[in-house]
């Protein structure tokens, strides 16, 4: 055999090799499951009440992690991965809304609520010692014929 | 306590009550999809047949992308006949009716297509990558797309005559491709 001819021979080959070891090895940057993780657990399972991709142990939570391990190991960032799927389900996907317009209603307005708690908790606190401070309890309108009366009858005895 | 104080602590319960009406009237199932109006996401499968299927090959026809499971009971089993009358009475005026299979046995995927005698193409989307692609909550969803390749109505749960008749007739109804 030539050397030419079996260098044409030789290059098929060399195609068929890298070929099949490209689908026999694993990806190139293999991805920590730690990676995969971070980002499954800021999505929404889409067929589950409240679990994240990251918790469901459904089919469709399996697929969608197959999808980020995947896309991790093309190389996108975990932001890519995510706007990914915000891009398809809507932010509707993502477990915690992100911080802008309306969204900040979310966010603030449980701190807001209990700083109003605590204020008004002070306030009242507040008022219920200073009447207490001022002189015991409150003095009671009483005539000063009655009060003699009771201080007499009081001494006399029942 | 001033009278206008006295007053305005029971107003604020207004606010929360009308968000808690507005939050508890709303279907949670009804997420509007983002992908309306956008561009139908490419795929090209086999078909549980084993022949190739791009949605691309079909650009140019109004293409009804229909996700189902076989056990997704009993939504997926109204809407195949209906599927199935709709294919064959549209076919020849440019419609397409493409199904796709998610999260399925192969095997219980192709006696579903047999029960319900299906003539029109149904891939299986094994890894699942169509149904994210898709932005597909459960099954049955369908996608409408116009001759342009974009998705203009996303349909949650069965598909009657009607939905099909009703959304398909505009479809076709528009200018074709130039």
């Amino acid at each position: 055999m030539s050397r030419a001819r079996l260098r044409r021979l030789a290059a098929p080959v060399l195609v068929l090799l890298v070929g099949v070891s490209a689908f026999a090895q694993p990806p190139a940057s293999p991805v920590s499951e730690d990676a995969v993780h971070e980002v499954a657990a800021q999505l929404r399972c889409v067929v589950c009440q409240s679990l994240s991709v990251a918790d469901s142990p459904s089919e469709m939570a399996s697929q969608m992690r197959g999808i980020i391990r995947e896309r991790l190991a093309a190389g996108e960032r975990p932001a890519e991965v995510i706007q990914y799927f915000v891009d398809r389900y809507g932010e509707w996907i993502l477990l915690a809304p992100r911080r802008h317009g309306f969204n900040w209603l979310v966010w603030l307005f449980p701190l807001v609520a209990v700083a109003t708690g605590f204020t008004l908790v002070a306030v009242i606190v507040r008022r219920w010692t200073r009447r207490r401070r001022e002189g015991g309890p409150t003095p009671v309108n009483v005539d000063p014929a009655m009060s003699e009366r009771i201080r007499r009858e009081m001494e006399r005895g029942a | 306590m001033s009278r206008l104080w006295r007053w305005l602590i029971p107003l604020a319960v207004l606010p929360v009550l009308a968000l808690l009406a507005y939050g508890f009237r709303a279907n949670p199932r009804d997420i509007p999809s983002p992908l309306v109006g956008r561009p139908a996401p490419a795929f090209a499968l086999a078909t549980l047949d084993g022949a190739p299927l791009s949605l691309e090959a079909h650009r140019g026809k109004v293409v009804v992308v229909n996700f189902w499971a076989s056990w997704c009971y009993p939504a997926c089993y109204e809407e195949a006949p209906v599927l199935e009358q709709s294919w064959r009475a549209y076919r020849d005026r440019g419609v397409v009716v493409v199904g796709v299979d998610i999260q399925d046995k192969r095997e219980a995927a192709e006696k579903f297509v047999r029960d319900f005698g299906l003539t029109f193409p149904n891939v299986q989307d094994v890894k699942g990558t169509v149904s994210v692609d898709y932005g597909v909550y459960g099954v049955p969803e369908t996608f409408f797309v116009d001759r342009q390749g974009r998705i203009r109505v996303k349909h949650v749960g069965a598909v009657t005559d009607d939905v099909f008749r009703a959304t398909v007739d505009r479809l076709l109804a528009e200018a074709p491709k130039p």
